[in-house]
């Protein structure tokens, strides 16, 4: 027997069993990554293409209906990540304390995590109709009843930042038992003895949540924000399904303008986009990243 | 009294309450989906006249000659062969990487990262998809749902057989059991509880994808399950009672996988993912 053929033999940890997902991964995700900075600098048919440097990505920053999806993205993700840290530990603390209908409440607050991003699109955008819905009815009924003329708020209809707002606030609504599940486990590895040895010294509810549970918690925000962050900042079919990126496109976010340009046919405009979106990803997940790593290693 | 509402005050305000915010939707779409077309253009909780859900289930399958009958097909062979795929094709890469550190194994890693971060390049996706001939096709659509899976699914692998001893298949490397033998007769095996949160969550994630199939797999005859919903939405403008049965009828699976797996999934899903 050869050397070589004896070596090949001894390493049981082959790795013509990495080769499946190696090729697949290598095709139809690195290799488009890799050539979507070439065609992201051309005008582009998908038969035909002609060099045109940076003219995509400035007219993405000149327009305004490209460039507000700069600005939309960034308040989109840091919202729903926001809320859901704020949620999702409110109702972790909630879900794990002395409730006696807990596992109810946490098969309730999980289950629309399970359910069609679409569906829960449109099913809110009808309750959130500024004539028919039920929201506004009940708000419209509520000001009556204390003398207060009101239609209530367009949700998704009025011309300022309130629709962004409105189906950021179904993002939580629906990812948030993702958050929470990660924060029950979170809590779930904090020592009671913690508690004890401050329950002794005298401490309250809030100094048990300041000092004790929310540093300590620190692995599972890190988690909830980073998960948050990625879904978020590439977030399509919520607002694709409750604005259309509307009204005109002042709750479009960069994916959602991607998308409209490759439907009028601009796909190099629409791969810059691309671009642009993987570089404002890295540059908010990057800090964020390193921002929880340093903490970490401090404590 | 006192002693009561101390044990039990807290249930009565945050059930109802909980009921309230995430029940109410849910009961908004099965009313609406029993409702006459007028009536379930009032948005409203109130009770149907007549009891229409099978008829509206009925007109819903009949729509477009079986649209959403081909789309529920559809959408079973995507999940059905897509999740298969995955948790075979990660469980075995995930396995060499945890056990066989090196450069490849490095350089596995920092892809992992990519495949969890980086949004994947669409119009490129599609002009390889061409020149595959794999645009427009259901084995295209699967190859991507593989593709943007495995970073997930790896990482929660390879956590898990970390922990499971070397000593195991070194025994059996040792009597000559190595590569994919080794694999699929003792590490394979062991894998089963983190299989089922693989299966779970990705089965649910994919039955539920709308971006992709509406970018690499579009046209009627193709039409998986959430793409019918905006076919209602766009071709019965009015037709709220339709449009909600659909969706009635696309929660079904989930509901089914949610019930039978709850506990698994939150168990599963926490099982040393994030420790302090």
């Amino acid at each position: 027997m050869s050397k070589a053929k004896q070596k090949k033999i001894e390493n049981p940890y082959s790795y013509a069993l990495v080769a499946p997902i190696g090729i697949i991964f290598t095709i139809f995700f690195v290799i488009p990554t890799i050539v979507s900075f070439f065609f992201s600098m051309t005008r582009w048919t998908l038969f035909d293409w002609e060099f045109v440097g940076f003219e995509n990505f400035v007219q993405y920053f000149k327009e305004a209906s490209l460039a507000i999806g700069f600005k939309n993205t960034l308040i989109y993700g840091v919202v729903t990540s926001g809320l859901k840290v704020v949620f999702g530990l409110a109702l972790a603390i909630l879900l794990t304390g002395r409730l006696r209908a807990k596992g109810f409440l946490r098969s309730v607050v999980y289950f629309p995590v399970l359910v069609s991003t679409i569906g829960v699109g449109f099913t809110f955008s009808i309750l959130m109709d500024p004539n028919y819905g039920a929201i506004n009815k009940g708000i419209v009924a509520f000001g009556k009843t204390i003398g207060w003329e009101t239609y209530g708020p367009g949700w998704l209809v009025d011309p300022n930042l309130l629709p962004l707002s409105s189906v950021a606030f179904v993002d939580v609504w629906k990812g948030v038992g993702i958050a929470t599940v990660l924060y029950m486990a979170g809590l779930a590895s904090i020592p009671q003895e913690y508690y004890e040895a401050l329950a002794v010294d005298g401490g309250g509810a809030w100094d048990k949540f300041r000092n004790i549970t929310l540093p300590l918690v620190r692995p599972a925000t890190a988690a909830v924000v980073i998960l948050s962050f990625i879904g978020g900042l590439r977030s399509f079919d919520l607002i694709w399904a409750m604005t259309n990126g509307g009204p005109g496109f002042l709750s479009d976010v960069i994916a959602s303008i991607n998308y409209k340009q490759y439907q009028a046919g601009f796909y190099g405009l629409a791969t810059a986009g691309n671009v642009i979106l993987l570089f404002f990803v890295l540059a908010i997940i990057g800090p964020v990243y390193w921002f929880f790593n340093k903490k970490e290693k401090q404590a | 009294m006192k002693k009561f509402l101390r044990k039990y005050g807290l249930d009565f305000v945050a059930i109802p309450v909980g009921l309230f915010v995430f029940a109410a939707p849910f009961i908004l779409i099965f009313l609406t989906a029993t409702k006459n077309s007028k009536e379930s253009y009032q948005f409203n909780f109130q009770l149907p006249e007549k009891f229409l859900l099978w008829e509206n289930i009925k007109t819903v399958l009949q729509t477009s000659d079986g649209v959403v009958i081909r789309a529920f097909i559809n959408s079973t062979i995507l999940t059905v062969v897509s999740v298969t795929l995955v948790v075979i094709v990660s469980s075995m890469a995930a396995f060499v990487f945890a056990r066989r550190p090196g450069k490849l194994t490095t350089f596995a890693n920092i892809m992992v990262l990519a495949g969890l971060v980086v949004p994947p390049a669409v119009v490129p996706t599609i002009w390889v998809l061409q020149r595959l001939h794999l645009f427009k096709t259901m084995p295209g659509l699967i190859f991507i749902e593989v593709a943007y899976s495995a970073a997930f699914s790896i990482l929660i692998y390879k956590g898990f057989i970390a922990s499971i001893p070397r000593e195991i298949d070194e025994a059996a490397a040792m009597d000559g059991c190595t590569g994919f033998a080794l694999y699929r007769r003792i590490i394979f095996p062991l894998l089963m509880p983190v299989n089922v949160t693989i299966i779970v969550t990705t089965s649910v994630a994919i039955f539920n994808d709308f971006t992709n199939p509406l970018y690499f797999l579009p046209g009627n005859d193709n039409a998986t399950v959430q793409l019918t919903l905006f076919y209602f939405q766009s071709a019965y403008l009015t037709q709220y009672n339709l449009l909600f049965t659909d969706i009635l009828l696309i929660t079904i699976p989930p509901l089914i996988v949610f019930i039978i797996f709850n506990r698994k999934i939150v168990s599963g899903l926490t099982a040393g993912s994030v420790k302090g």
